[in-house]
């Protein structure tokens, strides 16, 4: 087991490097095979009337003189033990773990990054929690009365929350309750979670619905099971049989899709973030982009990427938990 | 003769709603499973399918009784329907089944789930898929006596390990921990008669317990569940399409055929004077260690009939090749009755024919054959 997780850690990190160099080969590679010219990069951060002087100084502070593999190098290395970076006159310091600097607003990124997790944190978890509860609950009762009145009605909802599109529905609850700015949690719990509300409804009636289909569908196959006639011949109680022996095992497939909706999620919710106006990873994707800002898309990439990895890693964990014919060797 | 013993068959048209047959009350003192023209349908889309339709028999403690015909015969159905296990709500579901005195169709469903695997257990065709893949054959086993008994984890355990080591698990304690897939095909069965048996239930159902294993092991599991009946004093019904399975285990036989009970009695007596044609179609399409292979085995021909559509007069007439015995077309015309049949008692067949023309059939061209 210790044997697998170290392994598992050792192919993350690997993983991650080549998602960085991927990343990397995206912005700084992919558009000089495009025909851009050095020059032409560098001339983005210098303004309207480029001075041929000015340009060549940027290209060479921001290292874009240097060999391909020397840039990634030392942005690899930035990450580990910092980095310096030539801007003007003076030299600045951005220390570990340094994902790069905004030659765009003077800043770094990390810093960024690390005040806008939180953000994306607290709309992903809570919107996860109210998703898993009431798509799950909806699920199970749906499967189990089949074919009701609440089966129909739930399932005709669900069709209409996975169809109706999020900037649709945030704006539509944005429209009717208006909206809050968000409340970081250590300064006041109460105000944070109010805050809050309204984004993880929203976010979760997506998702919730898109579970509620896949519990329900999850729960008809596996009440079919021929060990669940097992447990009724035992003379359990058909709640017992329904939890115990139904639901878990028509839970498991839903582990997987869980670990990769919220990973995502976690890379910034950047419909929901736009919509309610929130500061989090998925508004600094969208700024990054527009403003050209390569660095700070590059930051974001990684972070994301490395929430995903996390979460495959935890899936496989969990999964190996739950079902015993999953062995880790 | 036939004026005492019709009151005992069941009535002929056997729907949910019909007034089953009156029962002898002398039997009950003796009878330890009476199942009293028992009807399972399933309205379906397509239209009411009778799975079971107007089957009965008497089984008594320690004694065995084999159900065998082909598949969608409603073996299976039947015994669902004894434990109670058909939750469909589409399942309607008929007759009587008296259970050591307690009828258990009208009785609540709570009522019966508390019978259930504490008086009645079953075990199943594939233990593979009948055992919980996530939780560990100790745990299973454990919660199948907790349901019944309000004892602690630790007693429960013991239990458990006492009877993993009695159906001939090897290391019992080790093995407690171990979980479906981690054992044999064998090993499986026989945990999960062990987790059938942990109750002392007086009544075990049996269905196709060893369909799903090796020839070598088969063996092995059906002296297992006869050397516990034994042990146990339990009334034992075994389901199988092998009439070599009940040849080895079962006291009486009941042969079905679309639903309906077309031959029983004892083993003996059905075996070696079987009166109906299907039940001679199914010897003959035995195979047999004792004869000569110079013929080839002869299948009953045609296929199982739909349940939904059933053949009329007697459902086994389109693949009967003596349909054509009795006069005036009455195979296709009337249902035949179950009625008394060969020399024993308690021999019924369900047959238009004669007993002096299934005799002369039989000893003329049907058992030089097998």
């Amino acid at each position: 087991m210790a044997a697998y997780i170290i392994r598992r850690v050792f192919a993350a990190v690997l993983l991650l490097l080549v998602v960085s160099a991927v990343t990397f080969a995206i912005f700084f590679l992919v558009p000089r095979l495009g025909g851009q010219t050095l020059d032409s990069m560098a001339a983005q951060y210098v303004g309207k009337s480029p001075d041929p002087d000015v340009i060549a100084a940027v290209k060479k502070n921001l290292g874009l003189d240097q060999p391909l593999y020397l840039q990634y190098w030392h942005f690899i290395k930035g990450i580990v033990v910092g980095a310096e970076y030539q801007f003007g006159p003076d030299p600045v310091t951005c220390n570990a773990p340094c994902f790069g600097y905004s030659f765009k607003t003077h800043t770094e990124i990390w810093p960024q990054i690390v005040d806008r997790i939180p953000v994306t944190l607290s709309l992903a978890v809570g919107a996860a929690v109210i998703w898993v509860l009431s798509g799950v609950a909806t699920g199970v009762v749906s499967a189990l009365k089949r074919g009701s009145i609440f089966d129909r009605l739930s399932m005709g909802v669900a069709l209409a929350g996975v169809s109706l599109p999020m900037f649709f529905t945030g704006l539509v609850v944005l429209a009717i309750f208006g909206n809050g700015e968000y409340v970081p949690f250590t300064e006041n719990p109460l105000e944070w979670a109010g805050s809050l509300v309204l984004p993880w409804c929203t976010l979760a009636l997506l998702y919730s619905a898109l579970y509620a289909r896949l519990t329900r569908a999850g729960m008809l196959e596996t009440m079919g099971e021929d060990y669940i006639r097992t447990a009724r011949a035992k003379g359990l109680k058909e709640r017992k049989v329904v939890v115990k022996h139904g639901l878990r095992a028509a839970l498991t497939p839903l582990v997987t899709i869980f670990g990769m909706d919220f990973a995502l999620l976690l890379g910034g919710a950047v419909i929901t973030e736009r919509v309610f106006s929130f500061q989090g990873m998925g508004a600094m994707a969208i700024n990054g982009v527009t403003t050209a800002d390569l660095p700070k898309v590059m930051g974001v990439t990684l972070v994301a990427a490395f929430f995903i990895v996390l979460c495959n890693l935890l899936v496989d964990l969990v999964y190996a938990a739950i079902d015993p014919r999953v062995r880790l060797s | 003769m036939s004026e005492v013993d019709k009151k005992k068959s069941p009535a002929r048209d056997a729907s949910p709603g019909s007034v089953p047959a009156p029962r002898d009350a002398s039997d009950d003192a003796k009878e330890f499973l009476s199942v009293r023209n028992l009807s399972v349908h399933f309205d379906t889309d397509d239209g009411l399918v009778k799975s079971v339709d107007g089957v009965s028999f008497d089984l008594k403690a320690g004694q065995t009784l084999g159900i065998v015909g082909e598949s969608g015969s409603g073996k299976s159905v039947t015994s669902l329907g004894i434990m109670g296990l058909h939750t469909s709500e589409r399942a309607r579901i008929g007759g009587e089944i008296w259970l050591d005195g307690e009828e258990l169709i009208g009785a609540g469903p709570e009522r019966v789930r508390k019978l259930r695997g504490q008086k009645m257990a079953m075990i199943f065709q594939d233990p593979l898929s009948a055992l919980h893949p996530y939780y560990s054959i100790g745990s299973q086993i454990v919660e199948a006596h907790r349901v019944h008994h309000k004892v602690d984890k630790k007693t429960a355990k013991k239990r458990a390990i006492e009877m993993l080591d009695r159906v001939g698990i090897p290391e019992p304690q080790r093995r407690y921990e171990d979980y479906p897939h981690q054992f044999s095909g064998g090993m499986r069965q026989r945990a999960m008669i062990a987790m059938a048996l942990v109750n002392n239930p007086r009544l075990l159902i049996a269905d196709e317990p060893t369909t799903a294993l090796d020839v070598t092991v088969q063996a092995q599991i059906l002296d297992l569940i006869r050397d516990l009946q034994k042990e146990f004093g339990s009334a034992v019904v075994m389901i199988t399409h092998d009439l070599g399975v009940v040849a080895e285990i079962a006291d009486s036989l009941l042969v079905m055929y679309a639903g309906r009970c077309v031959e029983r009695g004892t083993a003996e007596e059905v075996f070696y004077q079987p009166q109906h044609p299907y039940t001679w179609g199914l010897l003959g399409s035995m195979p047999r260690i004792d004869r000569e292979q110079t013929e080839r085995l002869v299948p009953v021909k045609g296929s199982p009939p739909s349940l939904i559509n059933v053949p009329s007069g007697c459902a086994f007439h389109p693949r009967c090749p003596y349909a054509d015995v009795p006069a005036d077309n009455i195979t296709r015309t009337e249902r035949p009755e179950l009625k008394p049949a060969g020399d024993g008692e308690g021999h019924y067949s369900a047959c238009h024919m004669t007993r002096e023309q299934r005799d002369r059939i039989w000893t003329e061209e049907i058992a030089p054959k097998l």
